[in-house]
């Protein structure tokens, strides 16, 4: 009997058949990267305790409206204006010179019947139990870019560069240099600049 | 002498094609383990607010919860928004459980830095979100994060 060799399959196609596959999973493939606004909530207090109490002065309140209208301070405000009313408030800086809590960094008006530094002030929103999320958030940004653009404005004065970019090299793992370091000096200038958001009850 | 001699005229040699199917099967196996087939279907509507402050979510230690109206398919539970943790949806009083479970999920050296994110439609109530933040400061899950879309500047 002949023997017969088995003849060779043709391989020419292979590279059609892997291109067709390719392309299903390149088209079905989503990368996802989400961010988002990153925010630390209060611990849940026992009701027994007694809320410390905060001077007037020292609050920034922000309400908005079932419709989105925003009031800042009791002012009918625009939210282009929201972020530098923000910075104004923060960065007032009251206390005269000499007294202990002197903040001898701000840059503000030193109102003496605004925030007394920057470590007392808080911002609280209140936000009417039917606005939208969507305002919710616009409110949040613009105050998180007031905090953003002054703990910016520190860093670049005592480092040399911006807060921001520094922190998000970091967080994105593509920071050169001594990482250690650059996060002791982040704390610093968040030190400076303690982001105090609060929520007030929309039921209250 | 004549041994360094150019070969004379001749076409150009055929590029070989072999290692094509090689170097495809490369980019396929790439995309193959790069692909999420989406893990929660998602119920509800998601049109994500825009903001420009944003931060990187950490995808290993995160938690989702959707929340917004009802979306396609589901238009029988009415408009009002919804909250969706998992693939189920859940009133508010189940939250804290319902998240909890959720949690199990993850890697346990990453349990106690959970972070919860927020995926929520922009016209959902911001009331109902409040009560989700009160339910989560009960379990005491501290870390959120909003999710939004990234757009250069949200205020003209």
């Amino acid at each position: 009997m002949a023997r017969r060799t088995a003849p060779e399959i043709n391989a020419g196609s292979m590279a059609d058949i892997a291109f067709l596959l390719l392309i299903f999973f390149l088209v079905t493939t989503t990368i996802e990267k989400d961010r988002g606004l990153v925010r630390s909530l209060p611990p849940d207090q026992p009701t027994d305790v007694e809320p410390p109490i905060i001077k007037e002065k020292n609050l920034f309140v922000v309400i908005v409206g079932k419709d989105g209208d925003l009031f800042v301070e009791d002012e009918l405000m625009e939210i282009k204006d929201l972020k530098e009313a923000a910075i104004g408030f923060l960065d007032n800086g009251g206390y005269p010179q000499g007294q202990e809590g002197h903040c001898d960094y701000c840059q503000g008006e030193r109102n003496p019947s605004s925030s007394d530094n920057p470590d007392k002030a808080i911002v609280t929103v209140k936000n009417h139990r039917e606005s939208n999320f969507e305002d919710y958030i616009l409110v949040q940004n613009e105050l998180v870019a007031a905090y953003n653009f002054l703990r910016d404005r520190e860093s670049q004065r005592l480092y040399g560069w911006k807060y921001t970019e520094i922190k998000s090299a970091i967080d994105e793992g593509l920071y050169t240099g001594d990482e250690d370091k650059a996060k002791e000096k982040l704390s610093v200038i968040k030190k400076m600049y303690p982001l105090k958001l609060s929520e007030i009850d929309p039921n209250s | 002498m004549s041994k360094f001699k150019k070969k004379k005229g001749g076409e150009l040699p055929a590029i070989s094609t072999a290692s094509l199917p090689d170097i495809v099967f490369m980019l396929l196996f790439f995309f193959m383990v790069a692909t999420v087939l989406r893990k929660n279907d998602v119920k509800v509507d998601q049109g994500l607010p825009s903001s420009d402050q944003t931060e990187k979510l950490i995808k290993d230690r995160s938690v989702y919860i959707f929340a917004g109206k009802p979306g396609a398919g589901y238009t029988d539970l009415g408009t009002e928004g919804k909250i969706q943790i998992g693939d189920k949806f859940v009133n508010i009083d189940e939250v804290q459980p319902a998240i909890l479970e959720e949690r199990e999920k993850l890697r346990d050296e990453l349990k106690d830095r959970v972070m919860v994110a927020f995926k929520v439609d922009k016209e959902t109530n911001s009331g109902l979100i409040y009560d989700v933040k009160q339910e989560l400061r009960e379990a005491n899950l501290l870390k959120v994060i909003y999710v939004t879309t990234q757009a250069e500047d949200v205020v003209q």
